[in-house]
């Protein structure tokens, strides 16, 4: 495991050199960073000897919180992390060539690769929290590759979207994990499969399970929260391919699929999590039907299927968990397979539409045979995997004990609309005659490199059905055994004699096809359906509410960000005002008695001076006397410091002072005429009311706090320690460097931040003025 | 407009001893008063004294480094002086310090290069905030 960790953790670091390695290989460094998901098949298939387990280990994280980041792989791990990689691979290969002379080919391998590392870290994460931060770098990668077109408005707002809706989620899923983690008292996830009773008794467990649950329907796509994944085809195709069909979208059915043993026993779960899905399942393959882009069509499936798997793993029965982890396999071959194919024709013909579509064979051979395998796969003929995923699917709903009629109905409707999309995305493009003629299309041929990627994708495909007893069953039986914690057998066949599941397939198949001939009334028809009902849509819902977010945000930034000092000033002090008050009022017999001491006779002189320059600032009536008089007070104040034993901030509030000065000089002459304003009486009088309290309050303030008999050992400890452990005798400036000195690196990083502030807000507005001298 | 010779020469004279003045602070801020913040301080203003008495544009010229690298240097040294402890299996920022006082420098630590970098950051934001400010007539 040691060695794994390590190469799929390196993959952050190939990441990073990945664009520069394409500014030196231009595309061909596709075949050199494939290398990175390649190695890791290979050390997965090394452990495929064994029980695909291998033991944990754990990196200190911050050892001192218990924290460690463990890794792990079992089963399940090793399913999702064998497609995760294995698509991968060929992912980086197809991606070098469909966006060969993309400008921004080396962000695509950036992100891609950062996904790819992520996604890995997700599924053999052994702690919670470490599986956290995974799942939101992927939420961030998609984010960047989503919006990978960024000079597109809808790119952008896919983008947007996607990050919201996921990272929404996922914040939700935080809350759920911390509440597991606060009712075991670890974040160790093999500490919570071995006491699932631990977290079944617990009151917190169900708003724990729904908060997990939240987590998993944003990231899988599940309704409500579905309309993300078809507005995030946005992205090149590759990635739609990749992430948002064959692994990101999965990874919310992996984390069900990983809390199975802890969350499956609660009541809730049956109670919800198959209704959940069986929405999706049925709602994503509806709207399907009413599409008629290639990538929308192979979204809306997505949809369907993903649903499917929350539905079978919401089931719960051995055979319905078994049938979702093969689902999981199988969907990934056939869905990644026609999504590099769509991205094939997409290339060669330069269009999606699958009515403008139409005799591709010819011109790509082997894109039309990855296609053809593909559809067959997804449309449940055999011999092809597909084939024995459907009866299982069929099998699980009809032996379920609840409803189990209404259940096979309902998966034999969402299982004809994949028979039809199959049809359309996988056969109709090569073979029918276009519907619609175009003359935008300019046809040319296949190239090698996207058609090898879907072609071995499919061919996986087929081999895995007609050597069913082969990888797929052992991996299924594998995955199935660490979701439910026991040793499961899997044993598949394409071939059961004839049983109702066998009709049932013989059924949709023939409905299928029904429905695949009638595509040219049935699109057209579903697509307006679907338009009349998307004021009840969740699409609109979610951009209803962010305008209102929006406008709330523009409101209360007119109102706090007047855009005048005057105001802002204001409103500091009347909010330290009315803090203050409040709080003085609350406790107003308990307030110390204020002590006096005898003012020195140079103390009253100074004091005499601020006060005087006070005033007289308010009547001024030049920009220098203003200065002038502000300067006196700064410098009396801080000889002030200087004569109640302060001089390191003597010091520094002489340097401020000085500082002002210089600027003052430097703007003096840009500043318009200085003109004494007549404000109106009554905005005086705010203003004498406003600063007359602030003052109040503060002198108020200082004698309290002065009454008060300092008790705390903070004082004392610095005095102490200051040249014992810091080795130094100036204890403000021990304490600024060494004892509060992450205190320090916050505020210099501030000071920073300021200066980018004022050099955004000045030098945007100089613009090219200043770009002489610089 | 007539511009006065006093500024300039007195500048001449006065900038370096400031910059020295500036290095004098930072270097005795652990033991007496000082340190790196005001040090920082004092320099921007011996900078932005040539600044006046001459023109921003010459600033420019005499500053080895744009001063938004030298803010940001500041902010790096700073940053790297809490990570060397951790080469020694020590926490974040734990105070390290050489074990013989070197001469004319004194001890020397981790807080001091800290210091440092609080020093150079200061120097580079102030400076860059008032050039933006400023504008050769």
């Amino acid at each position: 495991m040691t060695a794994l960790s390590i190469t799929i953790l390196a993959g952050f670091l190939i990441a990073i050199l990945a664009p520069f390695l394409t500014r030196l290989m231009k595309h061909r460094a596709a075949f050199v960073l494939a290398l990175y998901p390649l190695a890791v098949v290979m050390q997965l298939l090394a452990l495929q000897r064994g029980s695909f387990t291998a033991p944990s280990i754990q990196f200190p994280w911050v050892p001192s919180m218990g924290l460690w980041m463990t890794f792990t792989l079992d089963g399940l791990g090793f399913l999702m992390g064998m497609l995760i990689a294995g698509i991968g691979t060929l992912v980086i290969l197809y991606g070098g060539e469909y966006l060969r002379d993309d400008p921004y080919l080396e962000r695509f391998f950036l992100w891609v690769i950062i996904f790819m590392a992520s996604m890995l870290g997700v599924v053999t994460s052994g702690n919670a929290l470490v599986l956290f931060v995974f799942w939101e770098l992927t939420s961030i990668s998609s984010f960047f590759l989503i919006g990978y077109k960024f000079e597109y408005e809808s790119a952008r707002a896919a983008a947007w979207q996607a990050l919201l809706v996921t990272g929404a989620g996922g914040l939700a899923m935080l809350a759920g994990l911390v509440l597991l983690g606060q009712i075991t008292g670890s974040f160790e996830i093999n500490q919570w499969l071995q006491n699932p009773k631990l977290v079944q008794e617990s009151s917190l467990a169900p708003a724990a399970f729904i908060l997990i649950l939240l987590g998993a329907m944003t990231k899988s796509a599940q309704f409500p929260f579905h309309f993300w994944l078809p507005n995030a085809m946005e992205a090149p195709t590759p990635v739609s391919a990749y992430l948002h069909s064959a692994t990101m979208v999965k990874a919310g059915v992996y984390l069900l699929a990983r809390l199975f043993p802890v969350l499956g026993g609660l009541a809730l779960w049956n109670q919800v999590v198959p209704w959940v899905g069986l929405l999706t399942l049925v709602g994503g393959a509806l709207l399907a039907l009413g599409q008629t882009d290639l990538k929308k069509l192979l979204a809306y499936t997505t949809v369907s299927s993903l649903g499917g798997m929350v539905f079978l793993l919401g089931l719960g029965t051995p055979l319905a968990v078994k049938t979702a982890m093969l689902f999981l396999l199988t969907h990934a071959l056939y869905k990644g397979t026609l999504f590099l194919v769509a991205g094939g024709v997409d290339h060669a013909a330069g269009s999606r539409d699958i009515r403008k579509l139409g005799k591709l064979a010819k011109l790509m051979p082997f894109t039309t045979l990855a296609a053809g395998l593909a559809a067959l796969s997804m449309a449940g003929i055999p011999p092809l995997i597909g084939f024995i995923s459907k009866e299982y699917v069929y099998e699980s709903t009809l032996y379920y004990s609840n409803l189990p009629f209404i259940l096979t109905g309902l998966a034999v409707l969402a299982n004809v609309a994949n028979v039809a999309v199959a049809g359309w995305v996988g056969i109709r493009p090569f073979w029918q005659q276009p519907e619609q003629k175009d003359e935008d299309l300019h046809l040319h041929k296949e190239s090698v490199w996207l058609w090898i990627p879907p072609l071995v994708l499919a061919i996986t495909g087929l081999f895995m059905g007609v050597f069913s007893q082969g990888a797929a069953q052992t991996w299924v039986a594998a995955a199935t055994s660490s979701v439910l914690q026991e040793i499961s057998k899997v044993k598949f066949s394409l071939w059961h004699g004839i049983t109702p599941m066998l009709i049932l397939s013989i059924v949709t198949l023939i409905i299928g096809v029904v429905v695949y001939l009638t595509s040219r009334t049935l699109i057209p028809g579903l697509a307006a359906f679907w338009k009349k009902l998307s004021f009840v849509g969740p699409n609109l819902f979610y951009s209803r509410s962010m305008r209102a977010f929006l406008s709330v945000a523009g409101w209360q930034t007119k109102i706090l960000q007047s855009g005048y000092l005057r105001y802002y000033i204001i409103t500091i002090i009347v909010t330290a005002v009315t803090l203050a008050v409040v709080t003085l009022a609350t406790r107003y017999g308990r307030l110390p008695n204020p002590q006096w001491t005898q003012p020195r006779f140079y103390d009253v002189i100074f004091i005499v001076i601020i006060i005087t320059s006070a005033i007289l600032v308010t009547r001024a009536v030049s920009r220098l006397a203003t200065i002038t008089l502000l300067g006196a007070i700064g410098f009396s104040i801080a000889i002030l410091f200087l004569l109640y034993s302060g001089p390191d901030l003597a010091m520094v509030q002489f340097a401020v002072e000085t500082l002002t000065v210089i600027l003052f000089v430097l703007v003096i002459y840009q500043l318009p005429k200085y003109t004494k304003s007549n404000y109106p009486i009554q905005a005086n009088v705010l203003n004498i009311i406003v600063s007359v309290a602030g003052g109040v309050m503060m002198a108020v303030l200082m004698l309290l706090t002065s009454a008060v008999p300092s008790n705390s050992t903070l004082a004392p400890y610095f005095m102490e320690n200051s040249l014992e452990l810091a080795k130094g005798r100036n204890v403000v400036n021990v304490i600024l460097v060494d004892f509060r000195g992450l205190d320090t690196l916050g505020e210099i990083t501030v000071l920073m931040i300021a200066a980018i502030g004022v050099f955004a807000l000045l030098g945007l507005k100089k613009g090219s003025k200043s770009g002489g001298n610089r | 407009m007539q511009r006065s010779i006093i500024l300039p020469v007195a500048t001449r004279y006065l900038m370096p001893l400031m910059l020295v003045f500036s290095i004098f602070l930072l270097l005795r801020g652990h033991n007496e008063v000082g340190g790196g913040f005001v040090g920082g301080l004092v320099a921007a203003s011996a900078l932005m004294l040539y600044a006046i008495s001459t023109s921003p544009s010459a600033l420019w010229k005499l500053l080895p480094l744009d001063p938004r690298f030298i803010a940001a240097i500041g902010l790096f040294i700073s940053l790297f002086s809490g990570f060397i402890p951790l080469f020694y299996g020590k926490p974040f920022m734990t105070g390290m310090w050489i074990e013989t006082p070197l001469p004319v420098l004194g001890k020397i630590g981790t807080p001091t290069l800290f210091d440092v970098g609080v020093y150079v950051l200061v120097i580079g934001v102030v400076v860059w905030i008032l050039l933006e400010f400023a504008e050769d007539e």
